[in-house]
């Protein structure tokens, strides 16, 4: 009980953090961006256990994976990918993206069934063209404004912040129909492993599609932990702002300083 | 004799006449050609050791170390010496060609396609490509952030994947090196050069 709520006060305290960010205008592009990483020790610590984990299990696995046939893998990764439409649409809504809601709505339509749960992608032969992105609930709390607060590294799963952990909470009160059908309501379709062997699978073909990526940026960092901090911070930032243009996504005051050469 | 002077007084008028920009590099080709220098050597038949050192040459010539070294030290830059600037730009240079080097190497005859550029300033252009999807890698946008202060010899400042800047990158990884020792510079230096003889 004590722990609960020591975990209570340390999460609504990060929670007001997070929250002093937000200034209802989404302008994360002109930030400086520091990182607020307000539980560095912890967080090391846990980074350190979960390249352990890493080491012993996922990279086995991933290098396994890779190992398939491509169209196994192909297959895969396209089942997970029209699952996490679940969350994708209620998300696109969210954030007033109605069009793309719609064809995230027909092509997963489409794709469970013409294309057998997602395997192939029917959708796209059929003129709903595949430009997917996915959204979750902590970046439409980012589009709405709501600042990251501290940086997190949670055990097993990774990198993460208290807006975005606050996301991963709507999914499991709710938001997600697919943890909905499979883990918190008793259906007689589904069974709680489905959820967490999608899931794994989700983290596996991941980190198989960045198996090379990976060795490289630890080989070469003097400090892997701050350097998957940054990208990570970075990859939410122009995920949130949905933009490839860099000069939304990135503060370029710095490079405008350096006038060297 | 006479045709070699006329020949001779051409070339000579034709240097002052011609202006000076249009020696210009167009920053798109810019990339594209250092990327063909750079994917020529990684499928060359030659050792690994070769490769890194022909890549460093690569880096030399069209990177501005001085500049990412100087941006990677973020808020720090304006509390160094000249005595120790000099030491970290001479210390960052070998970092960086080690570094850069041995990334790049692992790659065999990677495909880059460059695809359009934007002039965001009188000093900077981002050119956008593609790196061409393998069997075991889906493809991957690369941004460059190219200086043309100089138009004449642009330089590449950053890359930047899938929208992830690898300057920021390090300059987030430095600044974590010397805000965990204190703010001492010095920390940093040992860092790099323990980096540097691994």
């Amino acid at each position: 009980m004590k722990k609960f709520i020591l975990t209570f006060i340390v999460y609504i305290f990060s929670i007001n953090l997070a929250f002093s960010g937000a200034d209802g205008v989404n302008n994360l592009s002109k930030k400086k961006g520091e990182v607020k990483d307000c539980f560095e020790r912890v967080n090391r610590a846990t980074f350190a256990f979960n390249q352990g984990l890493d080491n012993a299990i996922f990279e086995p696995l991933a290098k396994g994976y890779r190992k398939l046939p491509n169209p196994i893998r192909k297959g895969t990764s396209n089942v997970l990918s029209n699952l996490s439409n679940l969350i994708t649409i209620p998300n696109n809504v969210l954030q007033g993206d109605f069009k793309t809601a719609g064809i995230n709505t027909a092509r997963l339509a489409v794709n469970t069934t013409v294309g057998i749960f997602g395997i192939f992608d029917a959708a796209s032969q059929m003129g709903f063209i595949k430009s997917y992105k996915k959204e979750d609930y902590g970046q439409t709390l980012g589009s709405w404004g709501v600042g990251e607060g501290c940086y997190l590294v949670l055990p097993i799963l990774g990198p993460s912040t208290v807006r975005d952990l606050s996301g991963s909470i709507i999914n499991v009160i709710g938001g997600d129909p697919w943890y909905n059908v499979t883990v918190r309501n008793d259906t007689q379709y589904f069974k709680d492993s489905d959820y967490f062997i999608s899931r794994g699978g989700d983290g596996v073909d991941f980190r198989s599609k960045n198996i090379d990526s990976f060795e490289n940026l630890e080989k070469n960092s003097m400090d892997f932990y701050a350097s998957v901090r940054s990208l990570y911070i970075q990859d939410r930032r122009k995920k949130i702002l949905n933009s490839d243009n860099i000069t939304e996504t990135q503060d370029d005051s710095d490079w405008d300083e350096l006038q060297s050469n | 004799m006479l045709k070699d002077k006329i020949k001779f007084l051409i070339i000579l008028i034709s240097f002052f006449i011609i202006p000076k920009n249009s020696f210009s590099i167009e920053p798109n080709i810019f990339v594209q050609s250092t990327v063909n220098r750079a994917s020529q050597i990684l499928s060359d038949d030659i050792s690994k050791s070769e490769k890194i050192e022909k890549l460093k040459q690569v880096a030399n010539d069209t990177v501005d170390i001085k500049g990412i070294g100087f941006y990677t030290l973020g808020k720090y830059r304006k509390e160094l010496s000249d005595i120790q600037k000099e030491k970290y730009n001479e210390l960052f240079k070998t970092y960086f060609l080690k570094s850069f080097s041995s990334r790049l190497a692992e790659y065999t005859n990677p495909k880059i396609d460059v695809q359009s550029q934007e002039k965001l300033s009188e000093n900077y252009t981002i050119v956008s490509s593609i790196l061409v999807a393998t069997e075991t890698r889906p493809e991957v946008k690369i941004q460059w952030r190219i200086y043309t202060k100089n138009p004449d010899k642009p330089m590449i400042r950053d890359l930047i994947i899938e929208g992830l800047s690898l300057a920021r990158t390090q300059k987030e990884e430095f600044g974590s090196i010397i805000q965990s020792n204190d703010g001492n510079i010095d920390s940093l230096f040992s860092s790099l050069k323990k980096f540097i003889d691994n």
